[in-house]
Parts: structure tokens; sequence; C-alpha cells
């Protein structure tokens, strides 16, 4: 570029062309971005798959079945029709009883565990009295509750909500308290000094500033809450997938038990992203915490 | 005497005999002794002195973080017992709220007072246009950079109407340029507003530039060494004679503690 040109002011109209060639640019790569992550993402399992079906046929194993197989039990499982049993075309029964359990159980565990969560780390008093029982609690697997549990609560599905309910509660009620506690005294301090106190500075202040804290414990929750139904639906539920998984167990029906794996990842995998989701809107302040 | 005439009578601040005492490790390690200090309204005051002479311990007992061991700090007569809206500070890591934009940083207080809506986007609105954010007023703090979140933290306080800015070395974390322009725009305020200041800050240039009086502290246990007006024409110039005189008074002063405390040391 000679001496001319650099000092030139630039033309108006080919710089705003720039621009938007550039936006354009810019655009195009990020849409590439988005496509080749999905493909990768959506491609590594594909991959398994493959390696799953090349597996079975290798070795000739008759425990096992092959994807093939799998995928004809789904598609029974979902519309009846092949094998004409009592699982053909019930998937929408166990799905809705599951997502029942798990979401009831859920959905108690944060109504309880984020407002505990607050007040232990914001009470003094009620963290000398609490933590030590916490703290014995929470090394008990939620399994060794299920003798308990059934007498509580009898043979039901009330005993797999209160499975869940456990498993969910102590990650998002601790990831409340660690949010509330690593709050910035200054954020306190600031508020205070702006005439904000008492049960407005919890709303305002402690809720707000802990809830990257809380998103962690729900999604870690979450997660919890589907490890725990297929626990909580052995307890002598009939229907849901829990069950349906041990009832593929129990007739040696490998392709079912399969099948009901896949379901509960598939939702699972739903349900975290819908938290995700609106982690990303609630969370839009914060970089460290947008996904 | 109504509330309007004990504004106009009594002094803004009144430190009386303020000491403070802080417990390290089990023992009682002094902070500030026999601090006497009376602001008037209006002022621009500059606590400047080594770190640990106690100046933000003294402007946190002031702002009302902290409670002084013994001694009083009085607003208009009135005791100081706790933070409030009156007394503003401005922290140099700025504590603006990250999950608030600007606009609602800035309404945070006049919201607390429980003002009507519209009242409330009016004064936000006024005060983020006043420091030059109006641009900004939907981002995000972490979208700023430090001076922007500074300027947002003295709108914040300005907002709720503080008589008193109370600032805590708030131009500390900002690069030099900045910090340069962030000076001017504060003096801008301060004379607009006529808001009582008090600045604490390390940098003898950053309080000969800004202060109507300078409160040189000194450390263990922290003191009020030198009290003095600074009578400079605004707008300073840095590379004035005068200015440099200035300068050069007050770092005797903060050093001449020091090399008295080596000569006591030496004789013993």
């Amino acid at each position: 570029m000679n001496e001319l040109t650099r000092n030139a002011p630039p033309d108006p109209i080919s710089l705003a062309s720039h621009k938007d060639a550039s936006a354009k640019i810019a655009r195009r790569r990020r849409l590439r971005d988005r496509i080749s992550g999905i493909a990768l993402g959506a491609g590594f399992p594909i991959l398994l798959v493959i390696l799953w079906d090349l597996a079975v046929r290798y070795t000739g194993t008759r425990l096992i079945p092959s994807p093939r197989e799998v995928a004809v039990m789904m598609y029974d499982f979902s519309f009846g029709g092949i094998y004409d049993d009592a699982f053909s075309g019930t998937i929408l029964t166990h799905v809705q009883k599951s997502m029942e359990r798990v979401y009831g159980g859920f959905l108690l565990a944060a109504a309880l565990g984020i407002p505990i969560g607050l007040m232990i780390g914001r009470i003094k008093l009620l963290r000398q009295m609490l933590d030590p029982t916490i703290s014995l609690l929470r090394p008990i697997p939620v399994t060794a509750w299920l003798p308990l549990s059934m007498i509580f609560f009898g043979l039901g599905p009330n005993a797999a909500i209160f499975l869940v309910f456990l498993g969910a509660f102590f990650p998002i009620m601790l990831n409340t308290v660690f949010g509330v506690r690593s709050v910035d005294p200054r954020l306190f301090e600031a508020a205070s000094m702006l005439g904000c106190s008492g049960s407005a500075m919890f709303r305002q202040i402690v809720l707000p500033a802990s809830l990257p804290a809380i998103f962690n414990g729900l999604r870690l929750g979450h997660g919890f809450a589907w490890i725990l139904i297929v626990v909580g639906e052995m307890t002598g539920v009939p229907t849901g997938l829990g069950s349906v998984i041990m009832d593929g167990r129990n007739l040696s029906r490998t392709d079912l038990a399969i099948v009901g794996m896949i379901v509960i990842g598939v939702l699972g995998f739903a349900t975290d992203w819908l938290i995700v989701m609106l982690n990303n809107r609630l969370l839009a302040w914060s970089p460290q915490h947008h996904e | 005497m109504n509330n309007a005439a004990m504004k106009a009578t009594r002094p803004t601040l009144a430190i009386n005999h303020v000491a403070k005492y802080f417990d390290l490790k089990g023992s009682s390690v002094e902070a500030l002794r026999d601090i006497n200090l009376t602001i008037n309204k209006g002022e621009f005051v500059c606590l400047i002195g080594a770190s640990g002479c106690g100046k933000s311990t003294l402007l946190r007992i002031i702002a009302g973080f902290e409670k002084a061991s013994s001694g009083t700090v009085e607003m208009y007569g009135t005791p100081i017992t706790g933070p409030g809206p009156e007394r503003g500070m401005v922290f140099q890591d700025f504590a603006l709220f990250p999950w608030l934009t600007v606009r609602q940083n800035i309404a945070f207080g006049p919201r607390q007072r429980g003002l009507a809506k519209d009242k409330i986007d009016e004064i936000s609105g006024r005060y983020t246009e006043m420091v030059g954010l109006a641009k900004f007023a939907d981002y995000y703090p972490s979208q700023l950079s430090g001076g922007m979140k500074q300027r947002v933290a003295i709108a914040r306080v300005l907002a709720n109407d503080a008589d008193i800015l109370l600032m805590d070395e708030p131009f500390g974390a900002l690069d030099a340029l900045t910090r340069e322009k962030m000076q001017q725009e504060l003096l801008e305020i301060w004379q607009r507003t006529k808001a009582t200041v008090v600045f604490v800050t390390h940098s003898v240039e950053e309080a000969v530039v800004l202060a109507g009086r300078v409160v040189v502290m000194t450390a263990s246990p922290g003191r009020v060494e030198d009290d003095s007006r600074i009578d400079l024409a605004r707008p300073r110039d840095f590379s004035a004679m005068d200015f440099n005189q200035v300068r050069r008074d007050i770092t005797e002063r903060i050093t001449s503690h020091l090399t008295t405390g080596k000569t006591v040391a030496k004789a013993a």
C-alpha cells in the first residue's frame, strides 16, 4: 500500500460493503463450525454402534443382541405389530410413569434443596446445627435406603419418588450452600450501603449470586434422578422404564433391557439440554457459566 | 433544631478519637490511634499514606462496614452505626452486581427506596448518561472495560443521592491513561454535584491532582501525621512548577516519618 492510500480516509461505501462481507464470512464460519460440531457429536455414537455390530458378528454371541435386533425391539416397543406381547406399543405408558417419578422427585428435591441450601449457607446457627447431620447422611448410598423406603412408602411409586428425591436433594442443596458461601462479601457491602437489607438481600443478592452454583447442582441432581429411577422402579412397580429393564433381565430379553437403557439415555439427554438452555438464559451475564 | 438547620450547622463528618484494634491470631493489633478529623460539605479530601497506615480501615469505619473500637464518627451530628445510602462507597474492585446490566446496577439504590418505576428509569437514565455510558446501558459488567466498570460504580452511588462519596483506591486497578481520564471525570462530577469526597490513595500525584485537602497518615499504629490544604488552581497541570513543589512537600511528609523511624532504631 502506498503512502497516499494509507492516509486517505476510507471510502464510506466500500467500508460498509466490506463490513457486510466480513459479517457474512463470520456467519458462514459459525455455521460451518456448528455443523462440524454436530457431525462429530453424532458421528461418534454411530461409530460405537458399528463397532457393537461388528463385535456381535465376529464373536457370534447369543447373549448380546445385534443393533438390528434392538432396533426391531425398539420399533415393537414403540408401535407394536411385530412380537405382539406385553411390551408391544407400551413405550408411552412407561415413559410417562418414569417421567412422573423422576420429575416429581427431582422437583421436590429442588423445591426443598434450594431454599434449605440458601438458609444453611447464610445462617450460621443453622449451619452449625445441620452440618454434622448432613455430613453423616451424605455418604450413605441412596440404594441403601431401599429397605427403609419400602417400609415407609410400601411397594409402589412413592418409594421410587423418595429414592429419586434423596439422590437429587444432596447435590442440589450442597451446591446451593457452596454458591452462597462463595458470594463475594463485597457484594453484600455494596448492597447494604445502597439500602438493601434483610430478606431483600436474600432475593436480590444471595439468590442471583449463587445461581451458577445452583444450576450446577440441578444438572448433577437431574443426572442422579435418572440413575435412581431404575433402582426405584425395582421396588415392585409394574410400569416404568426401570421395571422394563428389570423385566428384560428376568425374561432374559436383553434387547428389551437395552431398549429401556436407550430411552432413558435419550430422555435424560433431552432434559439436560432443557436445563442448559434455561441456564444460558438466566446466566447470560456470566461468561464462565454460559455454554 | 430541625433537620435542614442541623445539616447546615453540623459538619458533614466528625471523626472523634477513633481507635481500631484487630484480633490477629489471638493478639490485638492497633490499626488506628486517636484519629480526629472534621470534614465539611463539598470538601475533596484525600487520605494518603503507605500501605498498613489504616487509611482503608478508616474509610470502612466511615462507611459503617467496620465499627470503631473506641471513639465516634458522626454525620451531621448523628452517630454512624452501619452502612447507609447517604455514604456511598466506590471500591477498588468495583463490586458491581454481575447479574444486572449497567442501567440496573445504577437503578439498584433507587429501587431499594421503593420509588415508582418511571422515577427509577428517569434517575438511572440520567446517571447512565452522566458517566457517558448511555450506549452501554444494557451491557453486563463482564462486557465492560475497567474504566467503564468504575464509572458504573460511581454512578450507582450518585444515583442514590449519596452526600459523601467514599472512594477506596478506586482507580488503582486501571491503566495509567484510563486513570488520568477518570480523575478528570471525577473532578467534573464533584464540581457538578457538590458532593463531599473522601478518597483513599497511595499515589501522591493522584492526591495532588484531585484533593483540596490532603490528610497524610502514618503506619503502626495508623495516625494522622499531617493535614493540609492544596490551593492550586484547577484544572491542575502535572508539569507546572507549583504542582511539583506541592508533590515534593507531601512526599517529604510521608517519608520523613519513615526516616525518623530509622534514626530512632539506630539510636536504640
